[in-house]
């Protein structure tokens, strides 16, 4: 009975001062972005995240960037990693090779080889932001591996694809109408997980100059430290809520798993 | 556009009644692989190899190992060891306090909402964190900060008496940890989750104690997961690069901002390759780290065996 009760201490203790740690900022961002003047209270930065064009116009990039890389992030990965499994199990060691290496290559690395082949890239497909879409796709593909396959390991493809092949579907109707909608949690994890880090990410943007939100936020902070302290709380809210809800739909596998 | 190719690649491979997985694929079957490995190869292989490759070449393109010879030297050889110590020390201290975090909340209810906030808050902190944790830090413990402004005005400590540490290495630390304690959560929780209630039981029924369980049950299995999170954690601080470049806009006292100097034009003419033998440096040290995790994972699953 004891050392339950130490437990006890000892856990409430570790809780309430890391979650005063960690809570402090937040209240603290919460504080500094409401300021007036002469120590009253105002809205003025949130309302004038709003006003500011260069912001929105930057939003508005990332919120299509979340969308373009995700979607190509899936295109790619999805019949690659099906077909592997079913036909090509040659590949599967090199495919998830590639897949992990952005995580021992830095991105702050990856930007330098990224600038010279951006030349191109802008030379070709022209200098809007969403061409930052194929950079993003390479920084999401160890998390989006990582879920697919997990999504692709818990059912039995090869008898799926089977009995449909059999009954005269054609590859693509395999994909679309057997793995796709067989894996669809897992495919949900890996889209908003890939939305929550392009939302996220500075360092490519900001190094090969392209306007995202966080390149906006972090040179707003130079004259307008109220403004870009309420954007990034935003930012942190929105995350949070992504991943929140994410963590319910693992559960929702999980309880259909059982049932079954 | 690209999604089409799979498709059109994979239809001529249909017809060929080979049920499954027997037998050679054939060359269409190949060629569905065609554009994520283009893809990937374009976008990823292609700039890695360039920087790899780069930081052997002198301006004209020709071989040399004065890139390299230069890591040891003067600014950036001090760079790079401000950046090992940032790391290890925040990876140490993420490590601990992260690993008391995780045991909180692997005790309590795997469904419940405590466990859930700090699962996704860990998630948002450790992968998402970049430029906001840096404002975070501002409105926190900045000149105008929430805290500072308190212990100013209440307590009459002035945190900025000494220096502006916000801006310089104990800064860097102390706003690393804020990632670096959620990434072990995420890390680690997995390990907690595998310890087994009945082992506990039979450790009681043998009369053992909480210490007796620790010491002989729950710390040997956890010894190696917690230093591979560690290396992880050292790897993860070591490669990041957003925080510290929102905050820190002059001087480049680690390895990731001294490349934000070359890319961004502070460039010395005939060394122009030398930003990309940084880059070669930082993926040694962090492969170092990751192989090292893998070796150590490998003997476990040898001794789990």
């Amino acid at each position: 009975m004891g050392s339950l009760v130490k437990q006890r201490v000892l856990r409430t203790i570790v809780l309430l001062v890391l979650g005063v740690y960690f809570i402090l900022p937040l209240i603290a961002m919460a504080e500094f972005s409401t300021r007036g003047k002469n120590d009253t209270r105002s809205l003025e930065s949130w309302t004038s995240i709003v006003d500011d064009e260069g912001l929105m116009e930057a939003l508005v990039n990332s919120l299509l960037l979340s969308v373009t890389s995700a979607v190509l992030m899936l295109v790619l990965l999805v019949p690659t990693m099906a077909w592997i499994r079913l036909r090509l199990p040659q590949l599967q060691r090199l495919v998830e090779f590639l897949c992990l290496l952005p995580l021992a290559i830095p991105a702050i690395v990856l930007v330098v080889g990224m600038a010279p082949l951006y030349a191109w890239v802008n030379y070709f497909f022209g200098d809007s932001p969403l061409t930052l879409t194929f950079a993003y796709t390479i920084l999401v593909l160890p998390f989006a591996y990582r879920a697919v396959d997990a999504g692709l390991a818990a059912i039995d493809l090869k008898t799926l694809a089977e009995a449909a092949r059999s009954l005269g579907a054609s590859w693509f109707t395999v994909l679309w109408k057997v793995v796709v909608p067989n894996i669809r949690v897992a495919l949900i994890g890996a889209s908003l997980l890939s939305v929550a880090l392009v939302l996220g990410e500075f360092t490519i943007a900001s190094l090969l100059n392209f306007d995202t939100l966080q390149v906006q936020v972090n040179l707003l902070g130079k004259r307008n430290a109220g403004v870009s302290i309420a954007v990034s709380l935003l930012c942190l809210i929105f995350a949070f809520v992504l991943l929140f809800a994410l963590s319910y739909v693992g559960q929702r596998r999980r309880q259909t798993v059982v049932e079954e | 556009m690209t999604s089409v190719a799979p498709v059109a690649a994979a239809k001529p491979g249909g017809p060929t009644p080979r049920g499954g997985a027997a037998g050679r694929p054939s060359v269409a079957a190949w060629l569905v692989a065609v554009p994520f490995l283009a893809f990937v190869g374009t976008f990823l292989v292609y700039p890695t190899v360039l920087v790899l490759f780069g930081a052997f070449q002198d301006s004209n393109g020709a071989f040399t190992l004065d890139n390299l010879t230069t890591l040891f030297t003067g600014v950036v050889f001090d760079a790079f060891v401000r950046s090992i110590e940032l790391s290890a020390l925040t990876a140490v201290i993420g490590a601990i306090f992260g690993a008391l975090l995780t045991w909180a909340i692997a005790v309590g209810n795997p469904d419940g909402m405590l466990r859930r906030t700090v699962v996704a808050g860990s998630g948002v902190l450790a992968q998402f964190g970049g430029v906001p944790l840096a404002f975070a830090f501002l409105a926190t413990v900045g000149f105008e900060g929430l805290v500072t402004k308190f212990l100013r005005d209440n307590v009459g400590i002035d945190l900025f008496a000494g220096s502006a540490w916000l801006f310089e290495l104990p800064g860097l630390t102390l706003v690393y940890t804020f990632f670096q304690i959620p990434l072990m959560v995420i890390v680690f929780l997995p390990a907690l989750d595998g310890l087994r209630p009945q082992w506990r039981e039979a450790n009681a029924s043998l009369g053992g104690t909480s210490w007796t369980y620790w010491r002989h049950v729950g710390g040997p299995i956890l010894t190696p997961p917690f230093l591979g999170a560690l290396l992880l954690l050292f790897a993860n601080a070591f490669s990041a690069y957003a925080t510290a470049a929102a905050l820190v806009s002059q001087g480049s006292p680690i390895v990731p901002l001294q490349i934000r100097g070359f890319l961004t034009g502070e460039v010395v003419l005939g060394q122009e390759n030398l930003g990309k033998a940084l880059g070669l440096g930082m993926v040694i040290v962090v492969s170092i780290a990751m192989g090292v995790n893998v070796l150590l994972q490998k003997r476990v699953a040898k001794w789990v065996r």
